[in-house]
């Protein structure tokens, strides 16, 4: 009865149960981490009840605004940021004392690169930017919102439910020990009987097609809903890399799919697809997730060198150069990234020939790559430059990414990625073209288009110590792990034995300390940011004198982004109205707007996907069982569902638009003196700039 | 370019390489670098002089803010990266030829069957009749050809100061061709991940003269241990080679297990394991429920099974 009800679950599957049967540091150390858990779930809770929150809780948990969707992805990211981040810290820490041993059992640490890896890429970075893309490509190309709201919905619903089963892995049992990557046979039926490839497969999987349907939301929107007069060449570069982003979406994620689908059936029905015997084959796994995973690298970078462009043009008073060669870069490498999975192995022993041709498929990448970079470089040049937050993450990118270029070209030739390989050369090359490069394009992002959602800015003094913690933390945490793999340290081990490699892991370890801090204080701006909200405001809606669409709301934007919908007639519209002086000139007509009213979809089919995954984890067939004939009944359901509309009356629209329209002929704005100071009111002034 | 055996220290890595494939592995890391750097300069020295000239503080350059598009501008900014690249595909091209891990360094190169195990190496000699674990013996100067395979998950066996890695995977043989230039000693480890052992799967990789190597395997061939399907199954179970002399019964014994090949097929009989046989967890090398008396060898295939080469 037991068995049928809780499947494999036990008392003992419990982690705090096994802190209190075995205490010692690494259960105390998974224990702390479990109790984060109910603790924190309680405090929240707790807090809903004391400040009365429930109903606004409802109120964005059903809400389908593409701006509100966008806020709680990030807000989802930060939180598994935060456990990224202390993982992180625990292993270079441990590293750092790693001689013969660290503090952490072998396979408390095999857990915690493999949740790092998987959580950082799948439920940090992915969120960030599909976070930023919500917000923002609407309000870009001058939609009222995506093409598909509630679809939008269920892709932000699956991937929470990719983060419920990690998190909750802390809690129940435990996750994988093969890596991000997943291998089989290691992580296959014999070798791994235990629950943590399920808890992979299943959160990788589901959160998996919530991508895919992202992917083809944003593309439909992007295709068909840009506003009147903006052609394919007129679009902003986000926007532009925000397309290529979904493309890719959409080819790159079903092979993940496939191949978490396929390992499922290995593991669950006994099949032999990657299977040591019976005619399975590891290699096809690895092709399978490389045929995801490449193009995944480009989804993670693509939206940040969108973020990037729009920065370096804004803030450098001045038009994007070389947009055709930029749009052009960008489809090149979306192209090419479908190309090259294969150098992700080329020691399994497959012949010369195709090692060199994707060899030189890799190196191809560094073209167009560099292009950009030598294009936004040269948007600076002749140029006005401010050296705001964004700027300074922008500056470190320049600099930082170029190393990272480097190892990259390095690692493209297979002679020395024989020797390279699976070494800490490795993860310093991907750790360096993800945190300079992602990471630091989401903080900037978030950092410019903040004020034009919440309308006010982060506190300028806070966030300028975060872009160097970052920066700093990353170069001491990095740089010593291109050393020490070349020395011949391999990922992925708990210890290792040969003394030379100590001071680097030295540094490293306090590197990731820094990282920590930074963190820190990305907490502490937005706190500190909030409490002075009020000397912060920008009403006017446009705080950095801006180029694109997204400014010519007020801020925060209303729920229906734009009164009217704008119609386009040159890459930069709004900096050409503000010239011509026609920006903030009154309409005559308004019109009733139709906006899709609230819905419970996303959140049921999280609630039942999380049961369907957990069920299946714990052989509990009866939730699992539930659970899928619920979704399939909601999907039904809902499709036959007449559509609810929420009608927003002109008289209403006309009001609040007239209003800004008005203060905003009638005030002076400030000049890019003022930006960063409590005057800045989101009304830019024309700048007067004098030729040396 | 090889660095002469002064030191008695391990060579750890191809920093210090012990022979002509590491030696070109690291000249070649150094022309990619210097090449790459032809793209990667200007933008490191650029970045603090635009910066600068630019600064809307107190600017020295002139502002241009509809300036988008510049011919010469553009053609340099796709030239130069497509020269580098077009350079570097050439080399890459012929460096990958190469230094193929399949191509044969010498004529009659010293053939040595692998078998990865969780968490240690086999290494068989077949011409010699003997079988050593975690330590491999090469004679100085002579190509050696590893064929290699697993018997659990998949491994990656490097040895950095002589040659690159190669995986090892099972049901399937890999090649890895190389020649040690100098005496002397190396690392050698597996670099794919494969469980809690992982880290200490390490072996010591000697170099030694051919009178030596001669010696050293007259030494061998007179131990009373032989690697059997019996004593295999013993040392696939988990563990290290220090663990395994526990139950092989030569707990005493220093150094590597050294063994004469009872069974001249065990290679053969390991990769045809996985054709013939529906595995269970307790047949299997590395499931936790593995069981040395429940995993028989199948008999060795009459044709032996080709390499996994396309």
């Amino acid at each position: 009865m037991f068995e049928a009800l809780f499947g494999r679950l036990t008392w003992d599957s419990i982690i705090l149960v096994q802190e209190f049967e075995d205490p010692n540091l690494n259960t105390f150390i998974t224990a702390g981490a479990a109790a984060m858990l109910p603790v924190g779930g309680a405090l929240v809770v707790a807090l809903l009840f004391w400040m009365k929150w429930w109903k606004p809780l409802f109120e964005w948990l059903t809400s389908v605004d593409h701006k509100k969707i966008g806020t709680m992805y990030i807000i989802f990211a930060v939180i598994m940021l935060f456990r990224g981040v202390v993982e992180g810290i625990l292993m270079r820490v441990n590293q750092a004392v790693g001689l013969n041993g660290g503090f952490l059992s072998s396979d408390h640490f095999n857990q915690l690169f493999t949740t790092h890896g998987t959580n950082m890429i799948f439920f940090v970075a992915m969120p960030f930017l599909i976070g930023l893309i919500n917000i923002v490509v609407p309000l870009q190309i001058g939609a009222r919102d995506v093409a598909f709201p509630k679809l939008n919905q269920i892709s932000l619903g699956l991937t929470a439910v990719g983060g419920f089963l990690i998190m909750i892995s802390l809690l129940v049992g435990e996750f994988s020990t093969g890596g991000w990557t997943g291998y089989p046979s290691f992580t296959g039926r014999l070798i791994n009987p235990g629950v943590g490839p399920d808890y992979y497969i299943l959160s990788i999987g589901i959160a998996g097609l919530g991508s895919t349907l992202t992917g083809v939301n944003f593309a439909v929107t992007i295709y068909k809903m840009r506003a009147a007069g903006m052609s394919f060449m007129r679009m902003p570069l986000f926007t532009w890399t925000a397309l290529c982003t979904s493309i890719l979406l959409i080819f790159a994620m079903p092979p993940l799919t496939a191949c978490c689908l396929m390992l499922g059936l290995d593991r669950y029905l006994g099949f032999h697809f990657f299977t040591n015997d019976m005619g399975g084959n590891l290699m096809n796994y690895i092709n399978l997730f490389w045929m995801f995973g490449h193009p995944e690298v480009y989804i993670l970078i693509l939206p940040a060198f969108g973020v990037m462009s729009e920065i370096a043009a804004t803030f450098s008073g001045k038009r994007l150069y070389g947009y055709v060669g930029l749009v052009a870069a960008t489809m090149c490498i979306a192209v090419l990234s479908f190309m090259v999975w294969l150098h992700h192995f080329f020691t399994m022993g497959q012949s010369t020939t195709v090692n060199a041709a994707f060899g030189i498929a890799t190196l191809l990448i560094a073209i167009p790559t560099g292009v950009k970079i030598y294009d936004w470089l040269a948007t600076l040049w002749g140029g006005r430059v401010r050296f705001t937050t964004p700027m300074l993450y922008l500056c470190g990118f320049f600099v930082l990414f170029a190393i990272g270029g480097l190892s990259g070209v390095i690692l493209a030739n297979p002679t020395l990625d024989y020797q390279l390989h699976n070494s800490l050369f490795l993860v310093a090359h991907f750790h360096n073209v993800i945190i300079p490069g992602t990471l630091f394009g989401v903080l900037a992002g978030i950092y410019y288009w903040f004020p034009k959602i919440y309308g006010f800015r982060l506190l300028d003094g806070y966030s300028r110590i975060t872009a160097f913690l970052w920066a700093f933390g990353f170069i001491l945490a990095f740089l010593p792990l291109y050393q020490v793999g070349m020395m011949g340290m391999t990922r992925r081990t708990v210890a290792y034995e040969n003394p030379a490699l100590v001071p680097w892991m030295v540094v490293s370890g306090i590197g990731a300390l820094f990282l920590g801090l930074a963190f820190t204080f990305v907490l502490l701006t937005l706190w500190r940011s909030v409490v002075n909200r009020k000397k912060l405001m920008v009403p006017f809606g446009d705080p950095w004198d801006g180029r694109t669409l997204e400014w010519w709301t007020p801020a925060p934007t209303p729920e229906w982004n734009f009164a009217v919908l704008p119609k386009v007639d040159g890459r930069d519209a709004f900096t050409e109205a503000k010239a011509k002086g026609t920006a903030y000139q009154p309409i005559e007509k308004y019109e009733d707007i139709e906006m899709p009213a609230n819905t419970y979809y996303g959140l049921i089919i999280a609630a039942l996907g999380s049961g369907l995954g957990f069920g299946l984890v714990w052989y509990m067939w009866w939730l699992a069982i539930i659970c899928f004939l619920g979704c399939i009944v909601t999907v039904i359901t809902y499709a036959f569902l007449p559509e609810r509309k929420k009608i927003i009356p002109a008289a209403e629209v006309r009001e609040i638009d007239e209003t800004w329209r008005r203060a905003a002929r009638e005030s002076r704005g400030v000049t890019r003196d003022d930006e960063c100071n409590e005057a800045n009111q989101g009304l830019a002034r024309p700048d007067i700039i004098t030729n040396p | 370019m090889i660095d002469p055996p002064s030191t008695l220290a391990i060579a750890e890595s191809f920093l210090q390489p012990m022979g002509p494939v590491a030696a070109e592995q690291l000249r070649h890391l150094k022309l990619v670098t210097l090449l790459t750097m032809i793209a990667v300069v200007p933008v490191l020295v650029a970045t603090p002089l635009i910066l600068w000239r630019y600064r809307r503080s107190k600017p020295t350059g002139k502002y241009r803010p509809n300036w988008e598009s510049n011919r010469v501008l553009e053609s340099l900014m796709w030239g130069v990266p497509i020269l580098v690249v077009t350079l570097m595909g050439v080399s890459l091209w012929n460096m990958t030829f190469r230094l193929d891990p399949y191509k044969e360094l010498g004529k009659d190169p010293l053939q040595i069957h692998v078998i990865g195990l969780d968490w240690k190496w086999i290494f068989i000699y077949p011409d010699e009749g003997v079988a050593l674990v975690d330590e491999l013996v090469v004679p100085e100067g002579r190509a050696v050809e590893l064929t290699l395979t697993t018997d659990t998950v998949m491994q990656s066996l490097r040895i950095s100061a002589i040659v690159g890695q190669i995986y090892a995977m099972p049901a399937m043989t890999t090649k890895l061709n190389f020649l040690a230039a100098r005496q002397g000693e190396a690392t050698g480890m597996n670099t794919q991940f494969t469980g809690n052992g992982f880290w200490k799967q390490k072996f010591q990789v000697f170099s030694v003269s051919q009178e030596e190597y001669e010696a050293r395997m007259k030494k061998v061939q007179a131990s009373d241990l032989a690697l059997t399907a019996d004593t295999y199954a013993l040392l696939a179970v988990q563990g290290t080679a220090e663990e395994a002399k526990k139950s092989l019964n030569i707990e005493d014994r220093r150094g590597p297990i050294e063994m004469v090949l009872g069974d001249s097929k065990i290679f053969q009989r390991v990769l045809a394991r996985y054709m013939v046989e529906d595995m269970t967890p307790e047949s299997q090398p590395g499931s936790p429920s593995y069981d040395p008396a429940k995993s028989p060898l199948p008999a060795a295939p009459e044709k032996p099974m080709m390499d996994m080469k396309m």
